[in-house]
């Protein structure tokens, strides 16, 4: 049998793959977080709980309303995103001119209320969503057994990834987004209508965590702290690949995830510290994070 | 409250050219945050004309830009355009209803390639020059279309604040110091190009130190100092104030 440092490959490759997905959430989350931070400034808490309101609403459309998965994918982001065009009209926007501690302590605030409703009213019990048909099965890779939905959401979380990079660097809307991130007054004084593009971004950075959340809904289960689970280790990510970074978010949200693989195969009691001790040392050697620029 | 110690600068009544404004600035006041920095300004602009506004470092030229389109802590006074009040639009109001602006410092973004900078501004309603025709007044421009804007040299970035400004098609564009740091050779090709402009009927406000380059631009000039307007002549009446000039100026 091939084996790697003392580890038989088979293993290695199905940590791996494993890392793969855990960090195909990673990335799209600290995309959404990156994203929003970029223009607005607002490091937004709420995310996870965009990410969970994203799983109960593809839950709720089942159960309550017999609307598929497929549906749910495209359903559940646009109800999240105009939750969120609320909240950023109502009170987000109140706070842009004030400490950036203020929006922070909002959303943090936010999401304690809207995980504490969905406690109260289902418990902190998850639900379990099921595979769509369509995904069901396994299929026998020779050094693993993967659930075909679990491959589906690597290879969703790509395109999705690309998406939103095509859309940023490759748009009008993206270069309005860039040249708002360095100078919002004067892309406002050339007649862009800049309050209009930060809600437009946060609600694109809520529906992209609500789409994680439907694609996270078959495997893992829905929960009303599925979000606050997740959040941490996508901030860490965040912090690692440099806040406001596109690209680095993405890149740093897959490479983390597979680090934590292979520090399940390598040593497994540090899988779960692994992302955090790295945030800890890019913290001290490179403040900005690995593709921030140095302010 | 004496700002500037004994020499209190006093507006001045002045006579201007009769005529319909299409930029009308009256007793314009401006703070940023607790200082008070202009004092009623008042200066006209009539279409096609192009007016320069000169004056020492600090005596309130950029701020009064500013103040006009809204970016400012606070303002009070009229700022009328083309028979609008600007004072009660939006910050995105201004460029809509065709001011332009090029900033001090040119403010071209460093995330954004050199063709992305040129077609970020929105178009305003009517027709603007094409990319074509401004590669035709700025060549530079073309040969650097994918490189980032920051990439550019000083010159080229003036060029390519002015000309995505151009694109848009305004009525009038207010120019922030142009010339700021800029080689004598690339100075009389800005000066070349805005007198091309003003062959087509564009009216432009400039703010300039360069006061070579601002007479062979201008057909008026308004002298600022502690934040009011100190004086205003016409081209032909430069000769007879050299001396002057010079004094409120420290040329
Ligand atoms: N952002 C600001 N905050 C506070 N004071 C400012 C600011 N910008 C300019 N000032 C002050 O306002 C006055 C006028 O500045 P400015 O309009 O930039 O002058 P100019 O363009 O004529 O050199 C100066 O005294 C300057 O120090
Ligand atoms: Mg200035």
């Amino acid at each position: 049998m091939t084996t790697v440092f003392g580890v038989p490959l088979q293993a290695l490759l199905g940590q791996v793959l494993l890392g793969l997905i855990n960090g195909s959430f990673y990335a799209m989350l600290s995309l959404g977080l990156a994203v929003i931070f970029g223009l607005l400034r607002v490091i937004n808490f709420a995310h996870g709980a965009q990410y969970m309101l994203g799983a109960f609403v593809a839950w709720f459309l089942l159960e309550q309303l017999g609307i598929g998965y497929w549906w749910a994918l495209l359903i559940a982001p646009l109800v999240v995103a105009a939750l969120a065009v609320v909240i950023e009209r109502a009170a987000l926007s109140k706070l842009y001119g004030l400490d950036p501690l203020y929006g922070l302590l909002f959303t943090f605030g936010l999401a304690l209320v809207i995980e504490g409703l969905f406690r109260w009213q289902f418990g902190a019990a998850g639900q379990p969503y099921a595979t769509p048909d369509e995904l069901v099965g396994a299929k026998n890779l020779g050094f693993m057994v993967l659930p075909i939905y679990r491959g589906f959401v690597v290879v969703a979380s790509l395109a999705i990834c690309l998406a939103v990079w095509l859309l940023i660097e490759r748009t009008k809307f993206g270069a309005y987004l860039r040249a708002a991130t360095e100078d919002r007054t004067l892309v406002q004084v050339f007649g862009v209508n800049v309050p209009r593009l930060l809600t437009l971004t946060y609600a694109l950075g809520a529906g992209l965590a609500a789409l994680a959340g439907v694609l996270a809904a078959p495997v893992y289960q829905v929960s009303p702290l599925m979000g606050s689970n997740l959040i941490i280790i996508v901030f860490a990510v965040v912090v690692v690949g440099g806040m406001g970074s596109i690209g680095g978010a993405i890149l740093t949200g897959y490479a983390l995830g597979v680090l934590e693989g292979l520090t399940k195969v390598f040593y497994p009691p540090a899988s779960s510290i692994v992302i955090f001790v790295v945030m800890a040392v890019v913290l001290l050697v490179r403040p900005a994070g690995l593709f921030g620029r140095e302010g | 409250m004496l700002e500037l110690g004994t020499h209190e600068p006093v507006p001045v009544a002045v006579d201007e050219p009769a005529g319909p404004a299409l930029l009308e600035v009256k007793g314009l006041h401006a703070w940023y945050g607790e200082s008070h920095v202009l004092h009623g300004v008042d200066l006209r602009v009539r279409e096609g004309e192009t007016v320069c506004l000169l004056g020492r470092n600090g005596a309130g030229k950029t701020t009064t830009l500013r103040a006009i389109l809204g970016i400012v802590g606070r303002r009070q006074g009229g700022v009328s355009f083309d028979g609008r009040d600007l004072t009660r639009m939006p910050l995105h109001g201004p460029a809509r209803v065709g001011l332009g602006y090029v900033p001090e410092h040119r403010g071209i973004f460093a995330g954004l390639t050199v063709a992305e900078n040129l077609m970020l501004p929105p178009k305003g309603a009517e027709g603007g020059m094409s990319v074509d025709e401004i590669h035709a007044l700025f060549p530079n421009l073309k040969e650097r279309r994918t490189s980032p804007g920051t990439k550019l040299s000083g010159g080229e970035q003036q060029m390519l604040a002015i000309a995505r400004i151009l694109r848009t098609g305004p009525k009038m564009i207010l120019l922030d110091e142009p010339t700021e740091g800029l080689a004598p050779v690339i100075v009389q090709r800005i000066a070349a190009a805005l007198r091309q402009l003003k062959a087509r009927g564009l009216t432009v406000l400039v703010v300039e130190q360069n006061f070579r380059f601002a007479r062979n631009i201008a057909d008026r000039f308004y002298v600022m100092e502690g934040g009011v307007v100190v004086d205003a002549f016409g081209a032909q009446e430069v000769e007879g104030r050299l001396d002057r000039l010079h004094e409120l100026l420290g040329v």
